[in-house]
């Protein structure tokens, strides 16, 4: 699996993901979208919600969406920590914050009306 | 621009660019390497086995030498030198021109002329590739033999048994490491081996392999012989100087370039380094010597410094063999030098010590540490500064009760030359600058800053002390401050949460940490809530660690294991049959766990409600295995039934479990019940463990299982069952309050300042005057246990969240089982 980081202007297909409270708060939750395992979180102490792939790229496990989330640095950036050996991975950029781990794709994401949207590139 | 060419690509070869790197050499340099990979971590082959991630091992990736300019050459073999006109040729006929040349050719497996060596299934133990194959062929065997039985020969029977095989070491020494430990270490050490289920057989002469095209089995000179699948031969290694040979380069008698204290061969224009080189005659079987002698040639080519230069180096050695701990160093044994021993040999343990002092009872000239080496980073310290002994010389091997480390002195007695890290070659007076001049606080600082503890890491426990003491002597007060969103200790934490009535983690975070919170600090805050007001842990779920917010262990695959809880380990035969129902039904793993319950294995998330539903019907309650909290109360049949009993231990067990159930605390949580002296029940294996006395109960507490095995101690002796439980009461709440985050009783036990006599005068004498204190708030939490599953089915809210999809009903797709003995696994990962 190769990683992006979609940018808001590759999106071609916003996919409803939920409503708001189908996500707990300070976590996350995943989704399913044809074949595709999306992790969305809502990171209710920043005020923020974030998209990422649901797969752990360390041991190929569909689990990124029960890890526990949090923020690092004095940039403060937001991360997830996968529940299996607590390897942690940007949620903004995907990055593996503490080791050489394979980044994780990342997408945007936005709230209308109370339902969460995730923004997919999808080859035509 | 001078041209390096070096030949073999190992870690010595690593070391060597990399020092050359860190010195700005002008130099342009070409690495040519025959194996595939850019040079790797041999030291911790092993850890291969675990799983078979090779770039962990890697010392540097390719990328690395690229972007210093430094030409990698991979799966190339030099196969010829010509030193008249200074070029190297390679098997693919690649020609290299040199004006230095550095040999780091290693060395390989000595493999021993025995008939039928040639045969399938016979392996050596050097290469990631080597481990490969064994692996591959290890799965359709199920014996292994190794031949050796020194160093590497455990290490590798070590491999063999983790790989399911049943292992022999087969030694032609009467002991074993006949070449770093004496007659009593070795007997005992044997006994380890066995222990840990290899068998030892020694004195024995390999005389044939035999087999057909595969090995079927080994015999010996006196007529024995053994069935056995697959060999690893580890009997030596063989420096590879066969380049030398060809091209006229002296090499010594017994293999090795010859080589003078710059590393010089006989050719001043080609050095040797690491285990190809030879010494003094001597080749150093060990990475730390290598990574001098690469110091010695980069500071010529570098710096022109010829003032650096090999002196030899210590051979003392500390065995990272899981399970069993064996040291030496300087001269274990000092045949022929005026000495006096001093020994312990504590059978009883399993614990061999020996030092040796000089006649007149001023320094260590060397020792022998099995079954407890703890003290081996002191006692080495102390024979390489030849620092002056204490007046008794035997208490540096004796550990009074309590005390912690028996090596009766502290870092603070080590000189500033003192060599911490052999690996990187890091004296104490480096730490210390590092943290005094640099203002660095922590391990992962000194790691930056000096490197100290990034070769084999078995430095780490001394260079930690240095830390403390240098930052105790600054005046700065070592605190353990959790993480970046909290600067308290846990036991601040606790006193926050509790004098402040904090309820929940937002709440906390809000009024005393700052940013997002993490993974450290979350659960721990989870915890503690959970230890001071007994709420159920599911109502701020995201804040717990996977297996709290779904009460359910995980596994691989993403499954999660359910526990019922079985008090004692009593069970009804209707409630047997509930569980295999379950099991049937869920199409579930079962396995009987140590603490005497049921382990049901592979439930879907979707599934863990209506699993639970299920039991919680039978009247089961959950056994929290996946919290930091009370498991079990293991307890033996007991006087009911027992012809020796004295009390009735189920009885006792069943009610001292169903008191503590779902208490949370730093670690988890075991205990044991045993009806007489003969301790069925291994009660002094856990964190608590009563054992019936003629006059009533004898407590011990501070004891686990696990890596590090340790025996509870006697809290209090031959008192009633209500002395008991108020006793536990006090012991647990006192642990829960001042323990570490993660912290066993047993460490923590130890820690404590006055250890055991202390925690006596605490429980059983109240001298802080908190006993009452303390068990009103265990009565408080006893008071607040609901079962957590039972809560969670009856409210839909949390029903909800066991869900893998927000959006889908369905299970995770990816989940992939197999079959095997009739039951259902997860595919390996
Ligand atoms: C399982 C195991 C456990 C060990 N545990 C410890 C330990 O706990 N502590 C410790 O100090 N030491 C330990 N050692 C020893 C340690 O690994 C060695 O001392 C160290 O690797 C030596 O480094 P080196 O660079 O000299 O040789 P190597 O690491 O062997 O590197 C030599 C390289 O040169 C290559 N080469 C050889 N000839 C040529 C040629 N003609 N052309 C091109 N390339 C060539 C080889 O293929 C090899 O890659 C252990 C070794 C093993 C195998
Ligand atoms: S990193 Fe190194 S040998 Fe190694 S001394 Fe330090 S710990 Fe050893
Ligand atoms: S510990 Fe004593 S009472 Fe309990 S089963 Fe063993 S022998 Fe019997």
């Amino acid at each position: 699996m190769t990683f992006e980081h979609n940018t808001l202007d590759q999106v071609t297909t916003w996919v409803k993901a939920g409503h708001v409270s189908d996500f707990p708060e300070d976590g996350g939750s995943s989704i399913l979208y044809k074949d595709q395992q999306i992790a969305v979180f809502n990171f209710t102490t920043i005020n923020k919600w974030f998209a990422t792939q649901n797969l752990c790229p360390h041991k190929k496990q569909m689990i990124l969406a029960r890890g526990i989330i949090g923020t690092q640095g004095e940039e403060q950036t937001p991360k997830v920590a996968c529940p299996y050996h607590k390897k942690t991975f940007s949620l903004e950029t995907g990055e593996n914050l503490n080791g050489c781990e394979d980044s994780i794709t990342t997408f945007p994401i936005k709230i209308e009306d109370d339902t969460v949207f995730v923004g997919l590139v999808e080859e035509k | 621009m001078a041209r390096i060419v070096i030949v073999g690509n190992g870690m010595v070869s690593y070391k060597l660019c990399e020092k050359l790197v860190e010195k700005n050499s002008s130099a342009s340099i070409t690495v040519i390497g025959e194996e595939p990979r850019p040079a790797y971590d041999r030291v911790h082959l092993s850890a291969y086995f675990e799983d078979e991630n090779a770039d962990k091992l890697t010392m540097a990736p390719k990328d690395w030498y690229n972007g210093n300019g430094i030409n990698l050459i991979t799966s190339e073999k030099v196969s010829q030198i010509n030193r008249e006109e200074q070029y190297v040729t390679t098997h693919t006929n690649a020609k290299y021109e040199y004006d230095y040349l550095v040999l780091a050719t290693g060395s390989s497996a000595f493999v021993p002329p025995i008939k039928g060596v040639e045969k399938k299934g016979v392996f050596v133990y050097r290469t990631i590739e080597d481990l490969e194959m064994m692996m591959a062929y290890g799965k359709k065997a199920s014996s292994a033999a190794v031949l050796g039985g020194g160093l590497l020969g455990l290490e590798a029977a070590k491999a063999a048994i983790d790989m399911n095989l049943k292992t022999s070491v087969v030694e032609f020494a009467p002991r074993l490491m006949p070449r770093q430990i004496d007659e009593e270490g070795g007997l005992l050490l044997k006994n380890k081996m066995e222990d840990l289920g290899i068998d030892i057989l020694l004195g024995k002469a390999t005389s044939n392999i035999e087999g057909e095209e595969e090995m079927t089995g080994m015999a010996f000179s006196d007529g024995t012989s053994l069935d056995v699948d697959m060999l690893i031969i580890s009997a030596g290694i063989r420096p590879r100087d066969e380049l030398g040979k060809e091209a006229g380069l002296e090499v010594a008698e017994r293999g090795g370039f010859v080589v003078n204290s710059l590393m010089q061969t006989s050719d001043e224009k080609i050095f040797a380094v690491g285990e190809c080189a030879s010494y003094e005659n001597m080749i150093y079987g060990l990475v730390a010597p290598g990574y001098d002698m690469a110091e010695v040639v980069a500071e010529q080519i570098a710096n022109d410094n010829k003032e650096y230069t090999f002196t030899g180096c210590d051979m003392s050695t500390k065995l990272k063999l899981i399970g069993v701990d064996v040291a030496s160093f300087g001269d274990p044994f000092c045949d022929n030098i005026p000495h006096y021993p001093i020994s312990i040999n504590d059978k009883k343990n399993g614990i061999y010590k020996r030092i040796n002092v000089d006649l007149e009872g001023k320094k260590l000239l060397g020792g022998i540490l099995i079954g407890d080496a703890d003290d081996y980073n002191m006692l080495h310290q102390m024979f390489i500064n030849e620092m002056a002994l204490p007046p008794h010389p035997q208490d540096l091997i004796i550990k009074s009760s309590g005390e912690e480390g028996g090596a009766g002195m502290g870092v603070d007695a080590l000189p500033d030359t003192a060599q911490v890290c052999s690996c990187e070659n890091v004296s104490k007076g480096d730490i210390c600058c590092s943290i005094k001049d640099d203002g660095v606080t922590d391990i992962n600082g000194i790691k930056a800053a000096t490197k100290a503890g990034t070769g084999c890491g078995g430095c780490l426990p001394m260079v930690n002390n240095i830390l403390e003491d240098t930052l105790a002597s600054m005046g700065t007060v070592v605190r353990k401050e959790i993480c970046e969103h909290f600067p308290y200790t846990r036991q601040e934490m606790f006193d926050l949460i509790k004098v402040n009535e904090i309820k929940s983690y937002t709440e906390l975070l809000e009024k005393y940490g700052s940013g997002g919170g993490c993974e450290t600090c979350k659960p721990l805050v989870g915890s503690l809530l959970a230890s001071i007001w007994n709420d159920l842990i599911l109502k701020e779920s995201t804040i717990q660690d996977t297996n709290d917010r779904f009460l359910a262990n995980i596994q691989k695959g993403g499954s999660y294991s359910v526990v019922p809880r079985i008090p004692g380990g009593e069970i009804t035969p209707d409630k047997l049959i509930v569980i295999g129902e379950v099991a049937k039904e869920f199409d579930l793993y079962t396995k009987i766990t140590g603490g005497q319950r049921i382990d049901l294995f592979g439930a879907r998330l979707n599934d863990l409600p209506l699993i639970w539903e299920r039991l919680v019907d039978a009247g089961f309650e959950s056994g929290h295995a996946y919290g930091k909290s009370l498991r079990t109360v293991k307890s033996c049949v007991g006087s009911t039934w027992c012809r020796f009993g004295l009390h009735d231990s189920v009885g006792f067990a069943i009610e001292v479990e169903n008191r503590y159930k779902g208490l949370r605390s730093p670690h988890k949580l075991k205990g044991g019940v045993s009806g007489c002296i003969r301790e069925c029940a291994e009660a002094r294996g856990k964190d608590f463990g009563i054992i019936a006395t003629e006059k009533g109960w004898n407590l011990y507490v501070g004891g686990n299982g696990g890596a590090n095995p340790k025996h509870a101690v006697l809290l209090a002796g031959d008192i009633d069952k209500e002395t008991v439980i108020k006793y536990l009461d006090r012991y647990l709440m006192f642990y829960i309050k001042t323990a570490e985050p993660l912290q066993r009783t047993a460490p923590w036990q130890e820690k404590l300042e006055g250890g055991i006599d202390y925690l006596k005068q605490v429980i059983c004498e109240d001298s802080l005057g908190i006993g009452e204190q303390l068990e009103n708030d265990m009565k408080i939490l006893i008071a607040h246990y609901t079962c957590e599953w039972k809560a969670a089915i009856n409210d839909p809210e949390m029903r909800k969240r066991f869900t893998h999809f927000s959006n889908d009903d369905s299970h995770d797709p990816t989940q992939k089982f197999k079959r095997e003995r009739g039951q259902r696994f997860p595919v390996a990962w």
